[in-house]
């Protein structure tokens, strides 16, 4: 009976295919065959039609300019370090003062209110603040105070400054994380006697940090991107050194080759916070 | 015929006043002269943000050149672009722009430069509260100087051929964050044009003072500012022919000391110390 059945659905018992597989397998094989069809016809109607425009020649000149690139990507991708500088100092910095501040906006306890007023109007504020003006603010103002040489370095105060603006926006992820625990978990650590504290260390954060870990990596890679606001403040990282490129050629390429860079750098983070996002999407749904 | 004889003189007169013959048909706006300045434009090349007055140095010049190429005041528009705007590639919205741009042979690949208008040397400003304040000036004490500049200029690449200073150079979008960044003492000395430099240290600082200016056969030094016009711009030889005539009948002499600053009495930097 049960033979039958399979004869009838169409095992090929030569290729140990079920008919839907092959039928599955031939949509595959074609879908692919127009996918790249379709991308080639694309790529072919702009590799043709865009050099077409009659301001081509001059968009190529001024912002694909291989003799310009060749000439200044050595000393962007030596400005390039400088940001990485500022970023692995700044990253570690905002998140423990994020974290600090997430479970100040988090106590429960009457008496500690003033600390959890306090963590509302520290996001609030610096959350609705472009950072550029945070950092022009902090930059030139706290060392406008006649704050003595090194602390008044730009370094310093522009770190300070994208540090205290992404803390507030990284508080409110682990916020987000921490509120996404259930109840009950919280309900069961209680019965297991332990403290507000140690429910906080053992039970809940653990969980709600593996939790917001994409949303933490995507940003960082908006953090490594606006490391480059600094340069407003003094620092020539790759951004400014691009900006003086492009000044002394009067060309938009180096602008190009500064774009290149920060896609090497941040291409692989994206693709990993995608990764861990799937990753995690399929142990839910498990 | 009398009538078509006054009609004839009206137009040759009409013509006279408003356009000569090697612009004509090649301005953006048929009868007026399109000019771009900066946004803000800054003293002491425009006075009070407001080059439709005519006042401030790159205001006079811009005015006498239309004037010479046949466009009187009512004939003159302003736009504001940023450098930006004066390089990039396709339709410019200006005939001519003047924002202080350094003749350099790399800009001309892609823009087209007048001859110049006006030369002058980068000058040290510092303030006599930091303790900088060295006299005379010499390059070794500059090579120990920690330096900012305005990203625009040509001062970063200058400062590295002509000066190598040890600590790395900061820089700023405009000449107001690198007068604050002077102020706060975030660097020790700055480099401006002789102008600017003549301007911040007289009208805006209080302790600013030009401690020296950088002798004219240093590489890139003297600047030479020339109006920017589109590469190719049919334009670029009647503000030449105009700009010559102006040169010539002393035109441009009297402009340059009617709004800029005399800077002779500031000391030129001891470049073998």
């Amino acid at each position: 009976m049960s033979t039958d059945t399979n004869t009838a659905r169409g095992k090929s018992p030569a290729r140990g295919l079920t008919r839907r597989q092959v039928y599955e397998r031939k949509a595959k094989q074609k879908s692919l065959i127009i996918a790249a069809v379709s991308l080639a016809a694309v790529v072919i109607l702009i590799y043709i039609i865009v050099p077409l425009a009659p301001g081509w020649e001059g968009v190529k000149r001024s912002f694909f300019n291989w003799a310009v690139l060749t000439k200044t990507f050595p000393k962007m991708l030596s400005a390039f370090v400088l940001d990485l500088q500022l970023f692995f100092i700044a990253a570690p910095l905002i998140f423990a003062l994020a974290l600090i501040i997430a479970l100040m906006r988090n106590v429960t306890s009457a008496a500690l209110y003033p600390l959890r007023l306090f963590a509302i109007v520290y996001i609030d504020v610096l959350r609705s603040i472009p950072v550029i003006l945070t950092i022009y603010l902090i930059g030139f103002g706290i060392p406008g105070l006649g704050l003595l040489p090194p602390y008044n370095s730009p370094y310093i105060w522009g770190t300070v400054a994208l540090v205290l603006a992404y803390s507030a926006y990284i508080a409110e992820v682990f916020r987000t994380g921490i509120e996404s625990i259930h109840e009950s978990q919280r309900s069961a650590a209680r019965s297991l006697g332990l403290s507000e504290t140690s429910m906080m260390r053992y039970v809940v954060l653990p969980q709600a940090i593996r939790r917001v870990v994409p949303t933490l990596v995507n940003f960082l890679v908006a953090l490594l991107k606006d490391v480059a606001l600094l340069s407003f403040i003094g620092p020539v990282e790759l951004l400014r050194q691009a900006g003086v490129y492009k000044s002394l050629f009067a060309n938009f390429t180096p602008y190009v080759g500064a774009a290149l860079i920060f896609l090497c750098a941040t291409i692989p983070a994206i693709r990993f916070a995608d990764y861990l996002m799937a990753k995690q999407n399929a142990e839910r749904s498990r | 015929m009398k009538r078509t004889l006054t009609t004839l003189a009206a137009i040759l007169l009409a013509s006279a006043a408003t356009a000569n013959e090697c612009s004509t048909g090649n301005t953006l706006t048929a009868d007026t002269l399109t000019i771009a300045t900066g946004n803000p434009a800054y003293y002491p090349w425009v006075i009070d943000d407001a080059p439709e007055s005519g006042n401030g140095f790159e205001a006079a010049v811009a005015y006498a050149i239309a004037g010479k190429m046949g466009y009187d005041n009512a004939h003159v528009a302003w736009v504001r672009t940023s450098f930006d705007g004066a390089i990039q590639p396709g339709a410019k919205n200006f005939d001519f722009n003047l924002q202080q741009f350094s003749i350099l042979p790399e800009r001309a690949e892609v823009i087209d430069f007048s001859a110049p208008y006006y030369t002058t040397t980068k000058a040290v400003v510092v303030t006599t509260a930091n303790g900088k304040d060295m006299t005379p000036a010499t390059l070794s004490g500059m090579k120990g100087l920690k330096f900012g500049a305005g990203a625009g200029l040509s001062a970063a690449t200058f400062l590295e051929s002509a000066v190598q200073p040890m600590a790395s150079t900061l820089l700023y979008d405009d000449v107001a964050n690198t007068t604050a960044a002077l102020q706060a003492n975030q660097v020790d000395a700055v480099i401006f044009d002789l102008p600017t430099a003549l301007f911040v240290t007289g009208v805006q600082m209080d302790n600013g003072k030009i401690i020296g200016q950088f002798p004219t056969d240093v590489n890139d030094s003297p600047d030479h500012f020339g109006l920017v016009l589109a590469k190719n711009s049919p334009l670029t030889a009647c503000v030449d022919a105009a700009l010559s005539a102006l040169q010539a009948d002393g035109t441009m002499a009297t402009i340059e000391d009617k709004w800029l600053a005399s800077g002779a009495g500031v000391p030129v930097i001891d470049m073998s110390k």
